[in-house]
Formats: C-alpha cells, sequence, structure tokens
C-alpha cells in the first residue's frame, strides 16, 4: 500500500497541514453538468477515463476509477473527511464517477460542478509542486478531450465565480493561538478583502475544530496561477509567523502547559473519546509539538489521527457501521496504541 | 400564538435551530425575531443574492435576451439567473455582454491572466497579460506612482522583447 499523503509531514509541517490545488475543467463539446442527461454524465467519465489509460503515463497505473454509485453512504463520507470529495459530491452520486490515486494525493471528480475537478494534495507548504502535478494533469486530459476555453474568460465553468484559471488553491492551517486571542474573525474579514477566504475546515466559521482552518484564494479571473499562489503563500507566512509569535508566548504559561500534557495523558488513558474531543485534543498535542513541550514531534501521525478519528473513515476502516459509542470505544482504543509511548 | 419573547404581539416567525445535537423551537412576533437577528438570515440572503444577480438585469439589459436561446443548450439568459449555474460553454459568448457586470462585480477583473491550453496558443497569454499591464501603468502614471510605472514599463518591454525574439 502506498503511504497517504496524511501520512507524512512536510514543510512547515507544524503549521501547514496540507496544501492542495483543484482546477475546474469542462470538455468543449458537452453542457455543464446542471443541463447534462445522465447518459452524457457517462460518457463524459468514460472519455475521461480512457484519455487517462491511454496517456501511457505514470498515472494510468496509479489512479482507480470508482463509479460513486457503486460506494455506500459510509464510504461516500468517509471520502469527504479526507477532503478528496465535497460533501455535495457524496450525496447525490447519480452520474458521478472518481480517479482517485493509491497515495490519496490525486483525485479527479467527474460531473460534480464541473466536468472535471482535478484536484491534488500534498502535506505541509508544497503549493508549487501540488500545482506541477495537477497542471501536467490538466495539460494531459486537455490534449485528449479538449476544455472549453475563451480567450478572454480563460477556462469555461458552470459557476462564473470560477472563471479565468479555475484553480483554487488552498493550505489547511493549525492557528489555535491566533484562535484564541480571537484574532481569527478579524484576520479573515480583513482577508476577504484581498480575495482570499480563511475558515474552519471541519465545521464552519467560529466552530472550527481542532484550530484547524483553511486558507484559499476566492479570484480565479485575471489572475494568473503563479501571482495566486505566491499571494497565497505571502499570506500564510504572515499568518505563520503571528501564529508562532503568540504561541511562544502563550507556551510560558503554565496554564498552557497544564493543558497540553493533560490532553496528552488522556490521550493516554481514556476509554471513551468522541470525534470533537479527540479533534480538541490532538490539536493540544500539535501545539506541544511545535512548541517543545513534547520533545517527541511526530506531524505526520498527527495528520493522519486527524483523518482516522473521524467517525466514517473510523467506520470504513474497521469494515462495519457502529453506533455511537462503539465508536467511541474505537477511537479511544486507537489513541491510546499511538500514544502509549509518549 | 403570543410570541415567546416579548408575550405581547402575535408571533409569525417560527425559529428552529440546533443546539447541541436538539432541537430547539420558538414562535415570535416580527419585531422581536428581527432584534434576536431572525429576519436578517432571509433578507440578507436575498440581498446577497439579489447583488449578485441583480446586475444581470440591471442597467437597462436589451430586452433581446428575454427570448435569445443559446444555440449550445437552449438556455435563456432568465433560466441561467434564476439557477446562477450557465448552461454549456457557449452560453459563454450568446450571453457575454449580459453576464460580464457579474463577472466583473465576482472576480474585479473581466480578462483571463494565466494558463492558455496549447490549442489556442501561447502567443494570446502575453498579448492578454501586455493588455493588462499598460492598463496598470497608466493607472500608476495617473496616481503619480512613478517607481511602480517605471518597473512596469521595464517588465513591458521585456515582455515585448521575450514575443518578439520568440
Amino acid at each position: 500500500m502506498a503511504e497517504k499523503w496524511y501520512e507524512k509531514s512536510g514543510e512547515q509541517g507544524g503549521e501547514v497541514i496540507s496544501s492542495r490545488i483543484r482546477l475546474a475543467r469542462n470538455l468543449k463539446k458537452y453542457p455543464f453538468p446542471n443541463k447534462a442527461s445522465l447518459e452524457q454524465k457517462h460518457e463524459i467519465a468514460q472519455s475521461v477515463k480512457r484519455a487517462i489509460e491511454e496517456s501511457n503515463s505514470v498515472l494510468s497505473n496509479k489512479l482507480s476509477f470508482i463509479s460513486m454509485e457503486k460506494l455506500n453512504q459510509t464510504q461516500a463520507a468517509s471520502l469527504v473527511e479526507k477532503h478528496l470529495i465535497s460533501p455535495e459530491f457524496a450525496s447525490d452520486r447519480a452520474g458521478r464517477y472518481l480517479m482517485l490515486s493509491d497515495d490519496e494525493s490525486i483525485s479527479i471528480m467527474i460531473n460534480e460542478e464541473d466536468h472535471i475537478r482535478i484536484q491534488v494534495i500534498d502535506s505541509g507548504l508544497s503549493l508549487d509542486g501540488a500545482y506541477d502535478t495537477a497542471n501536467n494533469i490538466d495539460t494531459l486530459l486537455d490534449e485528449a478531450l479538449g476544455f472549453a476555453f475563451n480567450d478572454k474568460l480563460g477556462y469555461l465553468t458552470q459557476c462564473p465565480t470560477n472563471l479565468g484559471t479555475g484553480m483554487r488553491a488552498s493550505l489547511m492551517l493549525h492557528l489555535p493561538a491566533l484562535e484564541k486571542s480571537r484574532s481569527v474573525r478579524r484576520i479573515a474579514g480583513n482577508l476577504t478583502k484581498l480575495g482570499m477566504e480563511l475558515r474552519g475546515t471541519f465545521g464552519e466559521g467560529s466552530d472550527a475544530k481542532g484550530a484547524l482552518y483553511q486558507l484559499s484564494n476566492r479570484i480565479t479571473l485575471g489572475l494568473s496561477e503563479h501571482t495566486a499562489i505566491e499571494n497565497l503563500k505571502n499570506i500564510a507566512s504572515q499568518l505563520i509567523a503571528q501564529e508562532r509569535k503568540s504561541l511562544e508566548e502563550l507556551a510560558k504559561d503554565l496554564e498552557l502547559q497544564d493543558v497540553v500534557y493533560r490532553s496528552l495523558a488522556i490521550l493516554k488513558s481514556a476509554r471513551l473519546m468522541s470525534n470533537d474531543e479527540a479533534m480538541k485534543l490532538l490539536s493540544n498535542v500539535r501545539i506541544g509539538m511545535t512548541t517543545g513541550l513534547i520533545e517527541r514531534s511526530n506531524f505526520a501521525a498527527l495528520n493522519r489521527l486527524n483523518e482516522q478519528v473521524q467517525p466514517a473513515t473510523l467506520m470504513t476502516a474497521n469494515k462495519k457501521d457502529m453506533q455511537p459509542q462503539e465508536r467511541d470505544i474505537e477511537r479511544a482504543k486507537l489513541l491510546r496504541e499511538e500514544f502509549k509511548d509518549y | 400564538m403570543l410570541c415567546q419573547s416579548c408575550k405581547k404581539n402575535e408571533a409569525t416567525t417560527h425559529v428552529k435551530r440546533i443546539v447541541n445535537g436538539s432541537i430547539e423551537e420558538y414562535d415570535l412576533c416580527p419585531e422581536c425575531a428581527k432584534k434576536l437577528g431572525y429576519t436578517d438570515i432571509f433578507s440578507s440572503l436575498q440581498n446577497e443574492w439579489n447583488s449578485l444577480l441583480g446586475s444581470f438585469f440591471g442597467g437597462g439589459l436589451p430586452s433581446r435576451s428575454g427570448a435569445t436561446r443559446c444555440k449550445g443548450c437552449g438556455s435563456s439568459f432568465a433560466e441561467i439567473a434564476k439557477k446562477g449555474m450557465v448552461g454549456c460553454p457557449e452560453c459563454y459568448d450568446t450571453f457575454y455582454e449580459e453576464l460580464l457586470p457579474s463577472i466583473k462585480k465576482i472576480h474585479g477583473n473581466t480578462r483571463h491572466n494565466g494558463k492558455f491550453p496549447s490549442s489556442s496558443g501561447k502567443q494570446l497569454a502575453i498579448i492578454n497579460e501586455l493588455e493588462a499591464m499598460q492598463e496598470q501603468l497608466n493607472e500608476a502614471i495617473a496616481r503619480q506612482e512613478f517607481e511602480k510605472a517605471a518597473e512596469l514599463r521595464d517588465r513591458i518591454n521585456e515582455l515585448k522583447g521575450g514575443k518578439n525574439n520568440g
């Protein structure tokens, strides 16, 4: 089994969990998904599949072709929890297909809001690398399929909000100190003016679980991919610098130290663990590892656990439907095992 | 039924919200609902939607948009505006003028600057970038930001040079 992106930790791994690039593309010859028949959607999916298979690239061996109709609710929900597909894509699965690489770093949603959504995820701060991969897949598919493009408006998309590059670049960031000082909302407001968005990764707004936030660009028309990525990196590095500074201050405080060590102790010994509590404790342990309070740092394990503790992912791993309490037992067991040597 | 908040006026708004996984329900009069911020959910949503799509219909659009249908997918402009979704790639040609105001509102721009598929020719990418930079240059001069203007001028010359060589 290939190592998954979330089993690794990358550049700036303390604060940056992952980098993601998404490209929205549509075939010239077909109406957009809201006007396409089910038959046309199947045709589109088959032609994407063929284009990948016949490309003779490394991709053809790496990507598997999944009919969303054949997945059950839990399997589909698990893909959402791992950020491989959108919630919308999981809820109505008719005529929808997914191409997924075995390391789960590349996912191609077929017939979501656009015919094709190419998504590349990598651990840590690696937007450039993720973009290169997405760009190569885009070029390869474009040569085979012919994407809808207009000289003035760029890549044509079902919703005008994605016109131009069709690119959404995003970073998943851990911002507990900024959250604690209530700066996140203010920063998010300012970022909107700069054409960017900062919101909770799991849950919305102030409800962000595990202090995990998604920073992404909103504007796709008029800015090149390169500029959009540079802008995002620039803002991210400022956010990270602020976060680090505030966290270092906080770490001198006995109260925060107490929270970190208690969290680790609970993870090592709890018998029942809800998803919300797990996310909160994992966030506290990440604080401990970032500030050096916990000497042995393993961000890769935290990245993996953020996914593993989610309800549908937990059930998919156990290959059965589980009641909430069964999940809490299983989740606690998984975490005890993971942290026993800390 | 009387408003559960002020217990004076007739309740007209039914509010349902989920708190810690359980559903709470209230009946409120318009005044209390407004005070508690409940009517705003709809009015702000409505405003946002209208401001996005309002530009579709505003600005004295030619009446032809009502009757014209896209040759590619048969969508009328009214259908697109109602759904908030464009029907097919050809719609962007058919309804270019009508769509442009909202595109400008969303992005603050109306011209692509970025990757061009190989089939469309790279030359075009440079032309678009040049035009965009020329606009920025004019603005910089108008604002008397000469340092920025000089920088832009150099980059424009560089691009022009590159194009001639290529």
